[in-house]
């Protein structure tokens, strides 16, 4: 025992067998299948040069996908806010026919792969379509059905993170409240949603993310046009089906996956908030 | 404490050899060998008339040779495949919707610079133009190319940086335009501005224009392949769909080629070249005429199938100086259609 | 969370444990701590509602549409070769990515729950990152890596390798994407249950690895089984990251969701059923994934990590 105490800096001792053995497959497996592709992409974007980099990265089409991506993704990850709180609420708090049903139904666009959704809402929306055929605009091939698209993929999140801290949150707060004379309304807003900030925050953070890099299921959707409602994932594509190297492509990739970067940092320090949030609210 | 630190950097480089041999495996595992199939990567409307020809070509060679062939296909925007040919997807037989697009394998030195030679009819064993297709009744009383660019109306047409036969429909469109306006540069730039400012939704190719016309209901008009658009009405019925053909239009001339790099290393060469070769048999121009592509010999056809085919002013692209003077101005990087789409600087 | 636990006495009920029937509260009765009959009404209505558009009409739409030229059509248009071998391309690709996914999050998860070292918080950002990549980058990474411009592609060509536009890169893809399914399901269960149990077998002489196979792997089965579940829908279901490096070569490369694409392009009436039939088949998957994830989430709440629910 005494010669494993000092035996590294690196790993504190343990009797536990297999570190180096499952640590060395998952950094090596890691490294092949996720971190060296990605430093080969922010290699090749670096490759066209600086100049051409910015060039590319501010290019007015390139913005404008950004803009739409961002853009569309931010309400649909409102959207989903908005009713994914409805949806948390309803589901913790009150007892209807069918709650489970709706319960297990919320995780159906994890389960439900995307081109899958892309072609039913496409053709749901379209002006031709069961709900497109009621309005007398278009909905699939604008804005407004990427948008859709996006609330459908990031529908659970919300939901899924604000549900357990719902649960959690002791009623008697809520009974001590009105006791001392608060009315509902008072007590949801000064009691019951200010530890959910939170956990909405995170999921809707998780939603915005994971709206910001759909692909398969805004192509059913999408009109495509440059400047107008071309997504940036689809630039990407584009870009790689159109231009004679792979540089705009790459450089357009790294753009977005610094974006999504950031994103996870705000989804980390949210949830670290939370935590110590939580901690002190108990 | 050197040993056991020792026995942890062996046990941390059998776990990565384990990694590296589980995505070895893994590769090994999936590994195709060269598959005795012929590859033809091809544009959009092809889809049915090669489903068809390459079972005809598939008994011809067995008749021939006594060999079982078989031919895959892929299918896309005609820019994007040859795109995709460059980048490595391995193809026996490029069958594209332009020429410009099989002159990017000739550049990236997967076929010979003099392809167009090759065959006969420069390498084009059917030719087709473009035509618009409408809702029954023609409700908007589309008539011409004019039309297109009035206010009311919603056009469908695909994305030319990506789609051959986009490529087609905005140089019909910009040659009718050039002979309206006497050849003033400005006045038919503006029209084709305004055109596309119509365009409702613009596909990565041809097909995916034709089903949000067609399927989804979108638009009021479809700029399409003359194919395109006379299946359009067949699948749909007749009374859906109309064909308007317009005032002038432009001759399209889809190029085949085989990929001789690709072919080479192969070793199906033989098979391809009989392959592209075939096209432009009695065999091969019926079935093309029964998918509605032109004929380039249309003495081999029974003149009813070629009843079709309206005879109209037809521009070449000769006249706006071949392929490679076209690709860059019009669409190349920050070419015309570039700038048609940037906002007013 | 164990600061939250508060003393309750043995005897006591909480009041609202259960929350009362909509139907059951008189309308004038005012409580505290709930809402309005009107109020709780139009809420589940909202909701309800939300869920019904949103998620259960392309559901359904997808059958109605499938099945819309019948029975004999649908499995006719399922039996056309493409779509035979879209399916088992599909099959192919996920029995290959799911294990290998299932190796990787069993290895991770041992080293990070059972062992303290530095950069242990950065290791597990590092295997969430597959999920905050756009499936496209997902591709385009091989493309540039493989592609016969790409870094590796002339090596490959030279060596009769194909990567890219073939099946290689299609399994490729689809371990990137479905790389953290497994992982970050063991890896907070297996941190909560902390080293004891691992400890105490091999202080009674078991070998490392019998205590993981009887001690360790019992404990964390059924979040496993979660895992791998969810590792599978994806993999399935991948698009965007598998359409940037197919190909598209009917009936070689074309995976089930690809397919659907394809077969919506094919010029004919029935087209729309084709592409239905097979978005069916995946959508059936999606509803089986469902039922079994509701199941695990019901009966196995407490051997499922707390955070798993999240996601």
């Amino acid at each position: 025992m005494a010669r494993t105490l000092t035996q590294s800096r690196f790993r504190k001792p343990s009797v536990i067998p297999g570190f180096g053995l499952t640590f060395g497959f998952a950094v090596t497996y890691l490294s092949l299948i996720v971190l060296i592709p990605i430093a080969a992409l922010i290699l090749k974007s670096a490759s066209v040069g600086w100049d051409e980099f910015w060039r590319i990265a501010t290019d007015g089409r390139t913005l404008a996908a950004l803009r739409t991506s961002f853009g569309l993704s931010l309400i649909a990850a409102l959207v989903n806010m908005f009713f994914g709180l409805i949806l948390a609420w309803v589901l913790t708090r009150y007892r209807f026919p069918g709650r489970r049903l709706i319960d297990a139904m919320v995780d159906l666009p994890f389960a439900l792969p995307t081109a899958v959704a892309g072609i039913a809402l496409g053709s749901l929306y379209a002006v031709n379509g069961w709900i497109g055929g009621f309005f007398d605009f278009r909905i699939t091939y604008t804005a407004i059905g990427i948008t859709i698209a996006l609330i459908f993929v990031g529908l659970p999140f919300v939901v899924r993170t604000v549900q357990p801290v719902l649960e959690d949150l002791d009623k008697e707060l809520e009974e001590a409240a009105a006791t001392l004379g608060a009315g509902r309304w008072k007590t949801i807003f000064r009691v019951i949603l200010p530890p959910l900030l939170p956990a909405v925050l995170t999921g809707f953070a998780l939603a915005y993310a994971r709206a910001v890099g759909e692909y398969g299921s805004v192509v059913f959707v999408s009109q495509g046009i440059p400047y107008r409602n071309e997504i940036a994932p689809q630039l990407i594509v584009i870009k790689l089906e159109e231009s004679a190297s792979y540089g705009p492509a790459a450089v357009i990739a790294t753009v977005m996956l610094a974006l999504a970067f950031l994103l996870l940092l705000c989804i980390n320090l949210l949830q670290a908030w939370g935590r110590r949030r939580f901690g002190s609210a108990g | 404490m050197t040993a056991r630190r020792l026995a942890n950097g062996r046990e941390f480089l059998v776990g990565a050899i384990a990694a590296v041999g589980v995505i070895i495996i893994v590769v090994l595992f999936t590994m195709s060998g060269r598959s005795v199939a012929l590859l033809n990567v091809s544009f959009d409307p092809t889809r049915e008339m090669f489903e068809e020809y390459n079972a005809a070509f598939a008994a011809f060679w067995r008749e021939e040779t006594g060999q079982r062939v078989s031919v895959r296909q892929s299918h896309g925007g005609s820019g994007a495949q040859a795109r995709a040919v460059v980048d490595g997807l391995e193809a026996d037989i490029v069958t594209l919707a332009i020429e410009g697009d099989v002159d990017l394998l000739a550049d990236a030195d997967l076929i010979d610079r003099n392809w167009r030679s090759l065959l006969p009819h420069g390498s084009a064993p059917y030719t087709s133009t473009i035509v618009f297709v409408v809702r029954a009744g023609n409700p908007l009383n589309i008539r011409d190319w004019d039309d297109l660019v009035r206010d009311d109306v919603a056009v469908i047409t695909p994305n030319p940086k990506t789609s051959g036969g986009a490529r087609w429909n905005f140089l019909a469109a910009w040659a009718y335009a050039e002979s309206q306006n006497g050849g003033d540069e400005a006045a038919t730039r503006d029209f084709v501005r305004r055109l596309y400012a119509n365009v409702a939704v613009l596909d990565t190719g041809a097909r995916g224009s034709t089903q949000t016309f067609a399927q989804r209901g979108t638009g009021d008009v479809l700029i399409a392949w003359e194919n395109e658009a006379h299946l359009t009405v067949r699948e749909f019925g007749e009374g859906t769909f109309e064909i308007v053909v317009p005032s002038q239009s432009i001759l399209a001339e889809p190029p085949v080629a085989v990929v001789t790099r690709y072919a080479e290393a192969r070793g199906t060469e033989t098979a391809a070249e009989a392959y592209v070769e075939y096209l432009y048999s009695p065999e091969g121009q019926r079935i093309a005429a029964a998918h509605f592509f032109r004929p380039s010999e249309p003495t081999l056809v029974a003149p009813a199938a070629l009843a079709a085919f309206p005879d109209i002013p037809l521009t070449t692209i000769g006249h706006f100086g071949g392929w490679a003077e076209a690709q860059p101005r019009f669409f190349g990087d920050g070419g015309i259609f570039d700038q048609i789409y940037a906002p007013a600087p | 969370m164990p600061a939250e636990k508060v003393f309750v006495p043995p005897d006591y009920q909480r009041p609202t444990e259960s929350p009362p029937e909509v139907a059951a509260i008189p309308f004038r009765q005012r409580s505290a701590v709930t809402e309005p009959v009107w109020v709780r009404t139009i809420l589940i209505v909202v909701a309800v509602g939300f869920v019904g558009l949103f998620l259960l009409l392309p559901l359904v739409f997808v059958f109605v549409q499938a099945f819309s030229m019948g029975f004999g059509e649908y499995f006719e248009q399922l039996s056309e070769p493409y779509a035979q071998s879209a399916i088992r391309l599909t099959l192919l690709v996920t029995a290959i990515a799911v294990p290998a996914n299932l190796v990787f999050g069993i290895a991770a998860s041992w080293a990070i729950a059972k062992f303290e070292f530095k950069g242990k918080a950065f290791l597990i950002t590092l295997i969430d990152l597959p999920f905050s990549v756009s499936p496209v980058i997902a591709g385009l990474v091989y493309v540039l890596l493989f592609g016969a411009q790409g870094y590796f592609g002339p090596w490959l060509e030279a060596n009769d390798i194909q990567i890219i536009f073939a099946v290689p890169g299609i399994v490729l893809a689809t371990i990137f994407v479905t790389f953290p399914f497994v992982a970050r399901e063991l890896i907070p269960l297996m941190q909560e249950q902390g080293t004891g149990d691992e400890e105490a077998a091999l202080s009674l002489g078991a070998s490392g690895f019998k205590t993981f196979l009887f001690v360790t792997l019992p404990n964390v089965k059924w979040a496993l089984l979660y895992g791998v579940l969810l590792c599978n829908a994806r993999a399935m279901g991948e698009f965007g990251a598998v359409s940037v490096l197919s190909g598209r070569i009917q009936g070689f490369t074309n995976t089930m969701p690809l397919q659907i694409e394809a077969a919506s392009k094919e010029f004919s009436r029935t087209a729309e059923v084709a592409a239905f039939s097979m978005a069916s088949l995946l959508a059936l998957l999606a509803l089986v994934t469902l039922i079994l994830k509701t199941f695990l989430e019901w009966r196995y709440a407490d051997r499922l990590s707390s955070s798993a629910q999240a996601h």
